[in-house]
């Protein structure tokens, strides 16, 4: 009699279900594998493959023509330097201050604007910016110059400065704007004094990140600073930069021009993967501070 | 209504005069500078866009006022000649993004379920943090590894491989160089995998846990439960991520030029070489000569940020659906 | 005067403060007035918060503003030091005087240098202890910075924190606990030297020991300082007030000296609230 009763139970859920579950679920892990693994080769690759190549050279020397040896990247990276400070005095203030505008001081429409105006900009393909410096600055100049190129990088960092800067600030707390003008602190006294350090962490990782991301943008830089095969002093001079080294040596046909490539995006990727992690461990470390 | 005060009236004493600040004071408080400085940075983030569209505008009328719409239709692109067509760009640029969509999207979307519905916590953030590192890496870096990692990768193992099963598709014709169409969208679906990893993930995790109880109440599997009840309570915001992944595909320049062989041609052959948008600007540039060329490749880059931008418009406007569908909830 | 019995005995009220503080001293029974409100009515936006109020807040003494919750007592408050400037599509109409002048004479920040607030969540600034103190004086430039150390230290003896705090002048405000958070928060409200201290219910997040702290501060205020408290606690109006303000839905239902209205209040609603009948 048990038996027969055990017999006619099913198991809930169906067996086919049970095994359907199984399947799916396994597909989402290797597709989650499969997606890190491809980083952890990517890193791997770029290590083995340009560390090896890195030699004193060349974080010294100027690139040499082709079948010599003993040639480096000194310029580029210096190149790069230069780009990206000048990149950062545009885009960090503007962003950093549109931002606190936001925050702070804006409403209505116009904010709606600026808002949607910078994810525009966000969204606008890096040649493009390339193309617009170029018709803004190289063309009139009739000169590559490190200045246009430190332009189109510096427009590129604006929205992301903008957006990290007035999320970071509108996550401070209320009360503190409060408090600050209880005691008889302007608004601006506030914002400066209480606020924006109240802030600073944040704003300072995205700060880190935008300038990981910019140091990386090549298009924006092939009709604005050029490239040169020599030192460039001075602003007005076109300039050579790592990325775009990188790009004219791997689509050359020269093995050593190959290896140099190879070299040099290990020490960009290197310092853009730095860079990203040191701003992930601050922001880990200071929530930890506070006590989250 | 009568005032309920009762005790006595009190005296009025002698008091100050209300006290205002100066001129200098107020200056030094700083508010109206404050407002005027922050005003005119934000000020000018509109003022750069607008000319960024003018530029594009103006400077691509050359182009435009030869050519008017047939330029999009039209896949001739002889310089020589003077005679330009954007065909065989659109062409690749929307076969180069949207294989690469086909690519990516299953693999992300399968990861983000795995990070947000089934990793512990701690393994999901660190596996996520890695994703992100991923999306990182600058697109000449994937260039690099594509030339000369994934090419070889390709024509050595996988083309053969996909020729011997699916050979009698005309897509897999042809003799297979390296430099292709295919190459190229491989390469875009690694590079815009980690975007729609990380925003779909997220999207995933902010769904209410009610949801997910309501189905596991009826005895669903972990599968049903994500598949049946979470995802469609996440869809918007999932495509939402391909719409943003889509706009990010169709601008990618560097890693594109590198792999896609720059041939202006239109080609079913998924193996043959292509062009896409980005990559004709990006190449053919810098040594254009004569204002209709110029002009041509400005056009080019207008119809490009065109579609980036109704791309990405569409995409905030599905986000922004989902933003308002977890308040009504 | 009712006969029912009630929660609260009009009695233990009108004794909680000779309780908790000993016998009051006698009180000048005619106080200057230090706040002025005439036909006062206050929108957010088309919500009409507050219905014309008339009356006066004496100057030197503690004023408890008592009133089941969105009565408007906190929105009240916020009318003193301007602080509704702060919310958008806000409207006062009506005046209210500091003094002898209208409050909109003067410059916002300078009145709020002279109307102090302090509000019902702890919130230190995330500086140092001596930071928070020092940042009101800083701010106005009230004090020369040899001068400053002293200065902070007087504010925190005033709270009755220094002992607790001197040895850890430089470290994180966060590094206190809630109740030492709140007095440094009045020390630092303490230390711009305001005529009058507005309090919106600062021992609600408290517990009993520190709300006893704060109590006592505030009754050796008293007599330095104009103070109005708002609170939700009857007990606690009745032990620290010199007058007390009964608001309900927005109106003022009366104002009185405390010793009288917790023995013989003059109006039904208040009395049916004071005993307990509803709030």
């Amino acid at each position: 009699m048990s038996d027969s009763r055990r017999s006619k139970q099913k198991s809930y859920p169906p067996t086919y279900k049970k095994v359907i579950n199984v399947f799916m679920l396994s597909l989402t892990g290797i597709a989650a594998l499969l997606v890190v693994s491809v980083l952890l080769f990517i890193l791997g690759y770029l290590i083995w493959n340009g560390a090896r190549s890195l030699n004193l050279n060349f974080f010294t020397k100027l690139p040499v023509p082709v079948g010599e040896q003993g040639g480096g990247m000194a310029n580029a990276i210096v190149g790069s330097g230069k780009l990206l400070l000048l990149a950062s005095m545009i885009g960090i203030p503007i962003g950093l201050l549109g931002g606190v505008y936001l925050a702070e001081f804006g409403k209505g429409p116009f904010s709606l604007a600026v808002r949607y105006t910078a994810d525009l900009l966000n969204g606008v393909p890096s040649i493009v910016i390339g193309i617009f410096v170029y018709g803004l600055i190289v063309l009139p100049q009739h000169h590559f110059s490190t200045f246009a190129g430190g332009v189109a990088l510096g427009i590129m960092m604006i929205p992301i400065a903008l957006r990290s800067t007035d999320e970071f600030l509108r996550a401070v707390p209320n009360t503190l704007r409060e408090g600050g003008l209880a005691l008889g602190a302007s608004k601006a006294q506030t914002v400066v004094t209480v606020i924006i350090p109240a802030a600073m962490q944040g704003i300072v990782t995205g700060i880190m990140l935008n300038l990981a991301r910019v140091a990386g943008e090549t298009a924006p830089l092939l009709f604005t600073a050029f490239g040169n095969q020599f030192w460039s002093s001075g602003w007005s001079g076109p300039t050579a930069s790592l990325p775009v080294m990188i790009f004219n040596y791997a689509i050359s046909p020269y093995e050593d021009w190959h290896r140099q490539a190879w070299a040099a995006g290990f020490v960009l990727l290197t310092g853009i993967f730095l860079t990203n992690i040191a701003a992930r461990l601050l922001v880990s470390g200071g929530r930890a501070r506070a006590g989250h | 209504m009568a005032s309920a005060v009762t005790t006595p009236p009190p005296v009025m004493g002698e008091k100050d005069a209300p006290e205002k600040l100066s001129l200098i004071e107020r200056l030094k408080k700083g508010d109206e500078i404050a407002y005027l400085v922050t005003f005119a940075s934000a000020l000018s983030i509109i003022l750069v866009t607008c000319l960024l569209v003018q530029h594009l505008w103006v400077d691509s009328a050359v182009a435009r006022h030869a050519f008017g719409w047939k330029f999009l239709g039209s896949s001739t692109w002889d310089p020589v000649n003077d005679q330009f067509g954007a065909l065989p760009f659109i062409y690749g640029t929307v076969l180069t993004s949207m294989l690469a969509l086909l690519m990516a999207v299953p693999v992300g979307f399968g990861a983000a379920i795995f990070l947000a519905e089934l990793a512990p916590r701690k393994i999901s953030n660190v596996l996520t943090f890695m994703i992100e590192l991923l999306a990182a890496v600058p697109s000449v870096i994937y260039g690099l590894l594509g030339i000369f990692v994934m090419l070889p990768l390709l024509r050595d193992y996988v083309v053969p491989v996909l020729q011997k099963a699916f050979g009698f598709l005309p897509i897999f014709k042809g003799v297979f160089y390296g430099v292709s169409y295919f190459s190229a969208s491989c390469v875009l679906a690694i590079m815009i995998v980690p975007f729609i990893v990380s925003i779909s993930r997220e999207v995933l995790l902010a769904v209410p846990q009610a949801q997910r109880e309501a189905m596991m109440a009826l005895g669903a599997t972990k599968w049903d439960v994500t598949w049946k009840s979470v995802v469609p309570y996440a869809q918007r915001g999932m495509i939402g991520s391909i719409f943003l992944a889509l706009a990010r595909a169709l601008g990618e320049t560097m890693a594109v030029t590198m792999v896609i062989g720059n041939v202006p041609q239109i080609k079913a052959m998924l193996l043959a070489p292509g062009y896409t948008i980005a990559a004709v600007i990006a190449n053919e540039f810098t040594e254009a000569t004569g204002d209709l060329y110029v002009g041509a490749l400005i056009e080019l880059a207008l119809v490009l940020f065109a579609v980036t931008m109704i791309i990405n418009a569409l995409a905030r406007l599905l986000m922004l659906g989902m933003k308002s569908q977890e308040t009504a909830h | 005067m009712s006969t029912t019995p009630s929660l609260f005995d009009l009695k233990k009220l009108h004794h909680a403060r000779s309780a908790r503080f000993g016998d009051p001293e006698p009180v000048d029974p005619t106080p200057t007035a230090q706040f002025t409100v005439a036909d006062m009515n206050f929108f957010y936006g088309d919500f009409h918060a507050l219905h014309d109020l008339n009356l006066q807040l004496p100057e030197m003494r503690v004023t408890g503003l008592i009133g089941p919750s969105g009565c408007g007592k906190s929105t009240f408050l916020r009318t003193l030091n301007r602080m509704y400037e702060t919310i958008p599509r806000t409207r006062v109409t009506g005046s209210i005087r500091f003094g002898q002048s209208d409050l909109l004479e003067f410059s916002p920040t300078l009145l709020r240098r002279r109307v102090g607030m302090v509000f019902q969540k702890p919130s230190p600034f995330p500086k140092s202890i001596f930071d928070n103190i020092a940042y009101g004086l800083r701010v106005n430039n009230l004090c020369k910075s040899r001068d400053l150390k002293n200065k902070v230290e007087e504010c925190l003896r005033r709270a009755a924190l220094w002992d607790e705090v001197k040895d850890k002048l430089h470290e994180s405000a966060f590094s206190l606990s809630g109740g030492q958070q709140q007095r440094l928060c009045i020390a630092r409200a303490l230390a711009v030297e305001p005529d009058v201290l507005l309090l919106d219910e600062p021992c609600s997040a408290l517990d009993p020991i520190a709300t006893a702290k704060i109590e006592d501060l505030i009754f050796d205020l008293r007599r330095s300082c104009t103070i109005i408290i708002v609170t939700h606690n009857m007990l606690q109006a009745a032990r620290i007030s010199d007058y007390v303000g009964f608001f309900l839905q927005g109106k003022l239902i009366e104002f009185d000296a405390a010793r009288k209205m917790f023995q013989f209040p003059s109006n039904k609603l208040t009395e049916d609230y004071i005993t307990g009948r509803f709030g």
